[in-house]
């Protein structure tokens, strides 16, 4: 077990590295970083030109590409534009756990998404165990009772739901729980950020105002999610052991508890491991939708000033997630499924 | 004799003019017939395209700034910005935009748009990863090692951050061109491209899958035995055995492709300009949740029916195509 994990994570390396050459590549022609400093002001040409060394973007992309990667501290820059090297580098590279500073707000890169991803997993976790727990419920549901009127309205509203844009859904959630009810005279959602101002932060705000969001997220995952149940449910319960279970004479509930469920979540704990870190990308939608303060609205905002070393970060960051999640579930899956050999 | 009896019979069945035997297309066509959902599916697609194309027909009025009556697309770019944020009404049954245009001509003429970008990026993605990953099986080594690494990497990266930098990427600035009578902006283009590029990875694992095991079949042996050059192998005897699969992905990629356009617009990063497409038409409109809730709700509607649409004849296809594949959905 710990052999195949140092050599799943040994393989994972050479793998981030080509991510990290991808994305990096991906940057180059992503637009001056410079144009879009300055706000309103437009800089003059010459400290334009000095911003230029300074940031190291007068350099070949290769060698941004390792002071990216490793960083410059052995080396001097040249500052001046003398074309003489004379100031020392600062920077330590991602492998030394310098991730660059962010080219708007001039704050290290870390910081900033350490900022954000709190809210970010607040919403994704909350959003997944409402996700699990009714795909469950709604997949096991329908499983037991297949091809009833309820089960194919569930099928028909599976598809309705995976078929959703997200916005629209958004949209419409907050159109019918915010607008609509405030307009009723009922109880109305907030729409907008996690607290409102004038209440200030309370978990109760809080809760109020993940709502919406975390309903978004959780009805159209739980769309998919509850058919796989289903279709795995259905699989285990025409298994021998399931028939054998029954014939001994064992309650009905408990063939479906102690027999068919564990067995049928086996899939659905892959299909969950390996959607986690897709979820936290797809929230870049909804935390532009609900103005959720995240590190989806960080890529977006960021992305508009072509702020590279910021975009690098956060993909980077959500790449690496993609990844270890996909060792964590293999080794999940190898523990709770015996049959399962890992090589 | 009963031996010579018994081999009547055998004849009489056998001379009894029998049903032709179904071929596998037939059968397919049978068992996607009997599918009802993927009926129902292509069934709300057939009305969907009538609307995209009859529609044009109905999009006519008088156009107020130009002072005259216009039709067609015309009509859909008018903007009268006296008649800005009118709700639905008998002159504009969905009401007009921020600039006074009407939404319904606009859903139409961004109709044809956001189906075109659906198809043409579904064709890019089948194109990319039935190349990349018939290569990759069939030649194995370092070539198969180098491009699934790649596949990999590119999976790892989640496709709606690929998206977003590959729009950015692209940038805008391509001329317009003509399509079938249409103005089109370059912008139409890039986003095809980007979102084909983006979405290709399954695919390419699918027909890796498909073509590592067809490779080692008796037939591939002969035709190479006869001859054939690697890429009339992979071209004529291995593609066209993992069409099933090629054109399910490829069913719901069109799917994928419209969401994919609707999200990058609703994040401004789609096609720019006077083209509608369902997706840019939401660009920005949520900032009328309250006021102007048709401004959403029309374009955005019409996008759920065509994935909903799409989804249920992809999931017949499965069926229908591969009745023995585990259904998931």
């Amino acid at each position: 077990m710990t052999n195949y994990i140092i050599r799943r994570l040994a393989q994972a390396i050479p793998q981030l590295f080509l991510i990290s050459v991808i994305l990096f590549a991906l940057m180059q022609a992503f637009g001056d970083p410079i144009a879009t400093l300055g706000g309103r002001i437009p800089p003059r040409p010459e400290d334009r030109e000095r911003l230029r060394r300074q940031l190291g973007l007068d350099q070949p992309v290769y060698k941004q590409y390792i002071t990216w990667l490793i960083g410059n501290d052995w080396t001097k820059i040249d500052m001046d534009g003398d074309g003489v090297p004379e100031t020392p580098g600062k920077r330590r590279g991602v492998l030394r756990g310098d991730w660059g500073n962010s080219l708007v707000t001039r704050q290290p890169v870390l910081e900033m998404i350490g900022n954000r991803l709190p809210n970010t997993l607040l919403l994704m976790l909350t959003a997944e165990f409402v996700i699990i727990l009714s795909s469950i419920f709604i997949g096991l549901y329908s499983a037991l009772r297949p091809y009833s009127w309820i089960d194919n309205l569930l099928t028909g509203l599976s598809f309705v739901g995976y078929s959703m844009p997200v916005f629209w859904l958004a949209l419409m959630l907050m159109y019918i729980f915010a607008v609509n009810f405030r307009r009723w005279g009922l109880p109305y959602l907030p729409t907008v950020g996690m607290f409102d101002p004038a209440v200030g932060k309370t978990p109760g705000e809080l809760i109020k105002h993940m709502i919406l969001p975390v309903a978004t997220l959780a009805i159209i995952s739980t769309a998919g999610y509850s058919r796989f149940v289903r279709s795995s449910v259905l699989e285990v319960l025409g298994q021998d052991y399931v028939r054998t279970a029954r014939a001994k004479g064992l309650r009905a509930m408990k063939v479906v508890f102690r027999h068919a469920l564990p067995n049928a979540a086996l899939p659905f704990i892959t299909i969950i491991g390996l959607d986690i870190p897709i979820l936290l990308a797809g929230a870049v939608v909804t935390e532009r939708i609900f103005a959720w303060p995240g590190m989806g609205r960080l890529f977006i905002d960021h992305t508009e000033r072509s702020d590279f070393p910021m975009l690098m970060g956060i993909l980077m960051l959500i790449s690496m997630a993609v990844v270890i999640f996909q060792i964590i579930t293999d080794v999940v899956y190898s523990i709770v499924d015996p049959r399962i050999r890992l090589h | 004799m009963p031996d010579s009896t018994a081999l009547n019979t055998l004849q009489d069945t056998a001379s009894v003019p029998s049903t032709k035997p179904l071929s596998p297309m037939e059968l397919a066509v049978r068992r996607f017939r009997k599918h009802r959902m993927a009926m129902f599916g292509l069934g709300l697609l057939l009305l969907l395209v009538l609307y995209v194309s009859v529609g044009g027909l109905l999009s006519q009025g008088y156009c107020t700034p130009l002072d005259q009556n216009v039709r067609g697309e015309d009509w859909a770019n008018c903007n009268d910005t006296s008649l800005k944020l009118q709700p639905p009404s008998g002159g504009h049954i969905f009401g007009t935009d921020v600039i006074g245009r009407d939404i319904f001509a606009r859903t139409v003429y961004g109709g044809q748009i956001s189906l075109l970008i659906g198809v043409s990026a579904a064709i890019v993605e089948v194109l990319l990863g039935a190349l990349i990953g018939a290569l990759a099986a069939y030649y194995g080594g370092w070539v198969d090692s180098l491009l699934m690494r790649f596949t990999e990497a590119m999976l790892n990266i989640p496709s709606l951050f690929l998206l977003i930098i590959g729009a950015r990427f692209f940038g805008r600035g391509l001329p317009s061109f003509n399509f079938f009578g249409r103005e089109l902006t370059g912008g139409v283009v890039v986003i095809i491209v980007i979102i084909g590029a983006t979405s290709w990875m399954y695919l390419a694992r699918i027909v890796r899958a498909n073509v590592l095991s067809l490779r080692e079949r008796d037939y591939v042996s002969a035709a190479r035995a006869l001859g054939a050059s690697d890429r009339r192998i992979i071209f004529t005897h291995l593609l066209p055995n993992t069409t099933a699969p090629l054109i399910v992905s490829a069913t719901l990629g069109v799917a994928n492709a419209i969401l994919a356009e609707a999200y990058v617009s609703f994040l401004g990063l789609g096609v720019q300009g006077a083209t509608a497409t369902w997706g840019n038409m939401l660009d920005g409109a949520y900032q009328y949740l309250e006021t102007a809730p048709w401004l959403w709700f029309f374009p955005g509607t019409l996008i759920l029916l065509t994935v909903l649409g799409i989804n249920f004849v992809g999931d017949g296809l499965r069926d229908a195509l591969d009745p023995y594949s585990e259904r998931h959905v």
